[in-house]
């Protein structure tokens, strides 16, 4: 018996669609979803490793209770009426005890984030934490600045570009496959690629033009082109006039910002500078600025996404082809979008965020995802409340959230934690009880409503069924809920039944997506008219360079450039990254994926180690305030000699998954954890160390 | 010579490694063996810009097959209607023979049944009319399988249309 699932891969957060192919009930071969355009088949090497996730018998199989002390890894197995029971009785004394409010779940985003903050809403917390913030909430806060729409909001034509220019935006090792594949078409037909990084990652090796800036300098750079665009008026006039607003008050801030002030802050040559600037205008409007993925670098992060999206404003790369575009819904069309369980009606929450979102102390963050990396100190703080109970869902807060010793003085004062993952992560080995999912292999999903130049929207399959003791999480959730006496929020019995629930309403039903895998709102492309039909979100409707949103809260628009610190004789700067064979902290153990990367090294400068007496592959200690690690030295002149670079994401602790089980150093056991207090992502690259050797 | 090419676009490639795993997920390997691989031929700088390659190497199915000739059993054997070269697994004894014969490193042993394996094109995948696992997943595109004149073809029409000066014909 052989049969064909159209699904969802879930290696990482893209959601790329798969082609899943069952044999006598065991999955033979997942390759991307042929019929779906920019995928035709593609499958990064993550996704490749999927069937090796489903049969690798080091992931979580059954629900686990603990033992012995917190953090002693001792466990022992649990029928699943014992763990939920267990988790019930422990969350009502809890909230008995000390209100709703002292919960707290954190999750990355996925599409049961709405049953998620269901459970939140009914027990009456206001405390939903997603990962987004760690990774880009700056990038959200400056996009709402400018535009009122969040960067989620935003994709980009790669295909048609004339120019793209990325600021260690590595788009081809941090793979999601539509967007390589766009680059690699617009490559093919003669786009350039500029590449800006104090490393030189594989996408560097096939730019045109690559710059090894001095580290977290990039906004004195965008300052630089900012003033060359506007003194030899090279951009887009007309675009700008009808659109933009504050164009005069940037002009007169960036005039002390000329390309041979940046050269001296950024290393960069002040000709080549002018020269960007000059050949972008020419390539107007289809350029790009990416505006990044991953955009937590500094303390200031916000103003550097800002000035990225500035200079695609001045362009007129806004709503055009080759450049950035407004995602459509379902609404264009005259459409419904599925249905989310959060549209009931729910108890009043009076509590604000223990994170302080939406107060004057972090105004600006989007509520929506809140700080996850403010909860350690919230935790520690109880200001002005505490929190005693952590829901972890498909998140590593001890390799997600800087400072993985303060997290873990955290974790310290809860009465409960619970994890719900398919991997034996770090923090599954300090929980109280742990839960083990099905794969995504193994379950259908909630909806994915993919807006975008045309709506259309996705769903996860099952493929086969469960191979261990394990649920899916919107089960899980309303089996805690039934305990806790709030069942009522979950109106189905299993997840195939919440999605028939979603689809009410959008006319299309669940076996529409058995043909393709995917069912679309209407086949035209929706582009609004440039002149006339931007529907932007900013309370003056056009593009906020002066910010309201910011001024409102007491913020600049146009704060003067603060000067990257000379670094102290001996330091580096600590930067990470991506590989195209991890994703985050979850895939380390896969068998596969740890065959060919097992390790993190530290990338230094060869003749910063040679003053060091650091040879290749010698082993050395990193060490910064926060904490200290033994890896191997990875001698290269092809990293800026203030920067040291380590993938994110290894140095495991749960032994249960024993391939990667103290397997190179943790970035997040170094990283100090600052906060960009407007923008809201954590300043990752703000942390200096030192390298010695062992 | 086989008669079907894996031709790498080493252009596109950008040495992520899914072919590496969806050949080895495809077999059901262990750690260990890789019957193709993806070896990253480390930046140097080149006109002032960083240059790197990503060289695939899978077995060539070569006309006189090295490991044919030296294998003492007749496990490795290459498929008279196609070229196709591959270890007939009931008859490997594990001696290694091929694995010293060949000069590229294309046998792989495979610890789990001390036996060799190696890259077959996925022989049960082209005689059901698919490509080879690599060639249908790799993120690129970059990877093509077909006949040997096809895929020179690419390269030919590829170079042809740099060279074309449209606007100053002679």
């Amino acid at each position: 018996m052989e049969k064909t699932v159209y699904s969802l891969c879930f290696m990482c957060s893209v959601r790329c669609p798969i082609q899943v192919t069952v044999k006598d009930g065991q999955v033979t071969f997942i390759e991307g979803n042929p019929k779906v355009a920019g995928i035709e088949s593609s499958l990064c090497p993550r996704g490749s490793a999927g069937i090796a996730l489903l049969y690798d018998a080091q992931r979580l199989q059954s629900p686990l209770i603990r033992t012995g002390e917190r953090g002693s890894g001792q466990f022992r197995k649990a029928s699943w009426d014992e763990a939920l029971d267990t988790i019930a009785d422990k969350l009502k004394a809890v909230i008995t005890k000390h209100g709703g409010q002292s919960v707290a779940l954190t999750e990355r985003t996925n599409l049961a984030t709405h049953v998620s903050k269901t459970f939140m809403k009914a027990i009456g917390s206001p405390n939903h934490f997603t990962h987004d913030a760690l990774c880009k909430g700056s990038v959200n806060t400056a996009c709402r600045s400018l535009f009122g729409l969040t960067d989620a909001q935003i994709g980009i034509d790669y295909k048609n570009a004339r120019h793209i220019v990325m600021y260690g935006r590595n788009l081809l090792e941090a793979i999601a496959v539509k967007e390589v594949n766009g680059l690699m078409d617009a490559l093919a037909a003669g786009a350039k690629l500029t590449y800006i990084d104090p490393r030189v990652s594989i996408t560097a090796t096939k730019a045109h033009r690559y710059w090894m800036i001095r580290p977290g300098t990039d906004l004195a750079l965008n300052y630089a082109l900012i003033h060359v665009i506007l003194k030899e008026r090279l951009h887009d006039a007309e675009f700008v006039e009808r659109w933009v607003l504050g164009l005069s008050e940037l002009q007169a801030f960036v005039q002390p910002y000329t390309p041979e002030w940046a050269e001296k802050e950024t290393g960069i040559p002040a000709a080549e500078i002018v020269a960007l600037a000059r050949e972008m205008s020419k390539d107007k409007p289809a350029v790009v600025f990416h505006f990044g993925y991953r955009g937590a670098h500094h303390a200031n992060e916000i103003y550097l996404r800002r000035s990225i999206m500035i200079l695609n404003s001045l362009m007129g790369s806004i709503e055009t082809k080759g450049g950035f575009f407004f995602k459509k819904g379902p609404g264009e069309v005259g459409k419904k979008p599925a249905r989310k369980l959060t549209e009931q009606k729910f108890p009043e929450i009076k509590a604000a965020r223990i994170d302080k979102v939406g107060t004057k102390d972090l105004p600006l963050p989007d509520p929506d995802h809140g700080v996850p990396q403010m909860l350690p100190q919230a935790i520690l703080n109880e200001d002005p409340y505490p929190i005693k109970a952590l829901f972890v869902y498909r998140f590593e807060p001890l390799g997600s959230i800087p400072d993985s010793t303060l997290t873990k003085k955290a974790l310290d004062k809860l009465d409960l934690i619970v994890t719900i993952d398919v991997n034996a992560s770090d923090t599954a080995w300090y929980s109280d009880v742990v839960l083990p999912e099905s794969v995504y292999l193994e379950r259908t999903d909630c909806i994915q409503q993919a807006n975008g130049q045309k709506p259309q929207m996705f769903l996860r399959r099952q493929a086969v069924p469960p191979r261990y003791d394990t649920r899916d999480w919107a089960v899980i959730a309303k089996q805690i809920g039934e305990r806790m006496g709030i069942g009522q929020y979950f109106p189905y019995k299993d997840t195939e039944e919440l999605v028939r629930w979603q689809l009410e309403g959008t006319g299309f039903t669940l076996e529409d997506f058995d043909k393709s895998g995917f069912v679309a709102y209407t086949d035209k492309q929706i582009l609004w008219d440039r002149k006339e039909g931007l529907k932007l979100k900013t309370p003056s409707k056009k593009i906020e360079l002066r910010s309201s949103l910011l001024e409102a809260a007491g913020f600049s628009s146009f704060p003067a450039y603060a000067p990257m610190p000379v670094l102290a004789n001996g330091d580096f700067r600590l930067i990470t990254g991506r590989n195209a064979l991890h994703t985050h902290v979850s895939t380390q153990n896969n068998p596969y994926l740890n065959e060919l990367l097992s390790e993190n090294v530290l990338w230094i400068n060869t003749k910063r180690a040679a003053a060091l007496g650091i040879k290749n592959g010698d082993l050395v200690t990193v060490a910064s305030p926060q904490g200290s690690g033994t890896i191997k030295a990875f001698v290269t002149d092809f990293i800026h000699p203030e920067a040291v670079f380590m993938l994110h994401g290894f140095g495991h602790e749960n032994k249960l998954a024993a391939r990667s089980y103290n397997k190179g150093v943790s970035d997040a056991l170094l990283q100090a954890n600052i906060t960009d207090k407007v923008g809201g992502s954590p300043a990752l690259h703000d942390t200096i160390v030192t390298v010695k050797p062992v | 010579m086989s008669q079907y090419y894996l031709f790498q676009d080493i252009k596109n490639c950008i040495g992520c490694h899914s072919c590496e795993i969806v050949c080895k997920s495809n077999k059901a390997l262990p750690v260990g063996p890789k019957p193709c691989q993806v070896i990253h031929v480390a930046p140097k700088m080149v006109n002032g810009l960083p240059r790197a390659s990503y060289v695939f190497m899978p077995c060539f199915h070569c006309e006189n097959p090295w490991c044919v000739a030296a294998c003492p059993t007749g496990a490795m054997r290459k498929r008279p209607q196609d070229g196709i070269v591959y270890v007939e697994q009931s008859l490997c004894v594990g001696c290694k023979t091929c694995v010293t014969a060949c000069p590229w490193g294309a046998p792989q042993w495979n610890p789990e049944t001390g036996k060799v394996v190696k890259c077959d094109y996925c022989k049960d995948r082209v005689d059901a009319g698919l490509k080879p696992a690599c060639a249908t997943i790799c993120t690129t595109h970059c990877l093509h399988f077909g006949k040997v004149e096809a895929m020179t073809q690419i390269r030919r029409e590829r170079h042809a249309k740099v060279i074309a000066s449209l606007e100053n014909q002679i």
